[in-house]
């Protein structure tokens, strides 16, 4: 029972990373259309930056908010690159970001090199009710949760929040009422890439980071949003945990072989079952 | 004054001609109709004065404020009603997003505010845009097929609203509209625009008598 119950809150914790990078590649699909392959790529851009700056000696909490900070203006950069020319098609900025995503591989060998790095988080072990895990989980959950908690208050109740709404809902009237459609999918990116760096920051401590540890977050967050056909917040969240979970279960019980297969089949079966009944990725009403 | 001027406008879509020097005024406090078959360029003119297109030649000049009422009435269909109404008023900033003055001059809304408007029906959501563009406070309205799939008497209740906007405040409107006879009996004057061309202007009156626009538009001629 107690082996469950650390499974679990491990799986929360895993899934927690999971979920922000879904909430990113979901904030940028529902306001420009986009899939953004170089979603992963933030989370070790941040991840990587945060374990140099460490490394420097600048202090915890200032390194992993220059890491998200710095991956926000990735995604800025991405988002100018993959949709600043007007007339851009989704499907021609989704091969966009997938050069993007590979070219970050490139600068992130040539600053950080390719062997797999860390940095400390919380040290020790937690006792939750009579389970041992890694106290960083318990930090990983202690942040996410607050974070999706005010990106629901900030769609919910602010203009800006509800100006990405209707741009996600029916962009020609977001035009109309003057809008620019174009400058909200920017935030859009760069509201992707602080998640997506967030991710990254967060589960470094327990989850190794190299150049290409972006293919998992990806396969994985993708899986997580693709349940929400790409569009639906809370679901991608939802997504994320429960596919954390799975994993740390599966893992726990039986190999941790098969983590990564996990995702992929839950990914082909929804996309699957989805293209059966409407296309993958629905329209939004209007 | 004129509070919208359009001079020798030509819009072109690549290779194709959708509007070819159309000349076209809407005075303060005006009500004008700008009528004419599917494909004439109507929208394009409409998008035109918005700045969603850009001319080819001549000239857009929009003294004041131009509010939009979309063809098609293009709600935010996952936002609510109150919603639609914010961010009618985007441009105003955040001081002037306030939704109350819409209830009122339109209190059939006013029981729709937590309301998808994606669900509502179609009478009720042209109510909605026309609310989300007087959000934007303008001095001329542009309204884009008001009537276009909605039942008599909704088209009635909303010409009416239209009316008083007019009257009590001297919002000018421009209303573009396939059902020609609705839109010469509201405007007192109108523009005919065939194949991106103005073809005839002048009262609404005589045109509602002109021989080429009842047997065009109107079913025959007026008995």
């Amino acid at each position: 029972m107690s082996d469950f119950l650390g499974y679990l809150l491990t799986g929360l914790g895993i899934g927690a990373g999971y979920a922000l990078v879904a909430s990113g590649l979901v904030a940028i699909h529902r306001v420009t259309r986009v899939v953004n392959f170089a979603q992963g790529a933030f989370a070790v851009v941040a991840a990587m930056l945060t374990s140099s700056l460490l490394a420097a000696g600048l202090p915890h909490g200032f390194a992993e908010l220059t890491g998200v900070l710095t991956a926000a203006l990735a995604g800025l950069l991405v988002g100018l690159v993959a949709i600043g020319r007007p007339g851009t098609t989704p499907g021609t900025s989704l091969i966009i970001t997938l050069g993007l995503g590979i070219f970050a591989y490139a600068i992130e060998i040539v600053i950080w090199g390719d062997q797999p790095r860390s940095f400390a988080g919380v040290p020790g072990v937690a006792v939750v009710g009579g389970a041992r895990l890694q106290a960083h989980y318990l930090l990983i959950l202690a942040v996410t949760v607050p974070v999706f908690l005010a990106m629901a208050a900030f769609f919910a109740r602010t203009d800006v929040g509800k100006a990405l709404s209707a741009c996600a809902s029916n962009p020609y009237a977001a035009l109309v009422v003057g809008i620019d459609v174009r400058r909200m999918g920017l935030l859009a990116f760069a509201l992707g890439g602080a998640l997506g760096g967030l991710a990254g920051v967060l589960t470094t401590p327990v989850q190794q980071v190299t150049f290409d540890s972006d293919v998992t977050l990806l396969v994985n967050g993708f899986a997580a949003a693709i349940l929400g056909g790409l569009t639906r917040p809370v679901v991608a969240l939802g997504g994320g945990l429960l596919l954390g979970v799975a994993q740390t279960l599966i893992a726990g019980y039986g190999g941790s072989a098969y983590q990564l297969e996990v995702a992929l089949v839950l990914m082909l079966a929804v996309m699957i079952v989805q293209a059966s009944r409407r296309g993958a990725v629905p329209e939004p009403a209007r | 004054m004129n509070v919208a001027e359009v001079a020798g406008l030509t819009v072109r879509y690549g290779g194709a001609t959708a509007l070819d020097g159309v000349d076209l005024t809407v005075a303060e406090g005006d009500l004008v109709a700008l009528i004419g078959p599917n494909g004439a360029g109507k929208t394009t003119l409409v998008k035109a004065l918005s700045g969603l297109v850009r001319p080819a030649a001549g000239r857009v000049t929009v003294r004041g404020r131009l509010a939009q009422v979309p063809e098609g009435r293009e709600m935010f269909g996952d936002l609510s009603v109150d919603d639609n109404l914010r961010l009618g008023g985007w441009r105003n900033g955040r001081g002037g997003r306030d939704t109350t003055e819409i209830y009122r001059l339109l209190p059939a809304l006013d029981g729709l505010r937590r309301r998808r408007a994606g669900l509502l029906s179609g009478g009720e959501q042209q109510m909605v845009a026309i609310g989300r563009a007087l959000m934007a406070r303008p001095d001329v309205l542009v309204v884009d097929e008001l009537s276009l799939g909605l039942a008599p008497l909704v088209v009635t209740d909303l010409i009416a609203h239209l009316r008083t906007l007019n009257a009590e405040r001297g919002l000018a409107v421009l209303l573009i509209e396939q059902n020609a006879r609705l839109a010469l009996d509201l405007c007192r004057r109108a523009y005919v625009l065939e194949a991106g061309r103005i073809v005839l202007h002048g009262p609404a009156d005589d045109l509602a008598h002109n021989q080429r626009v009842t047997a065009a538009y109107l079913g025959g001629p007026v008995r």
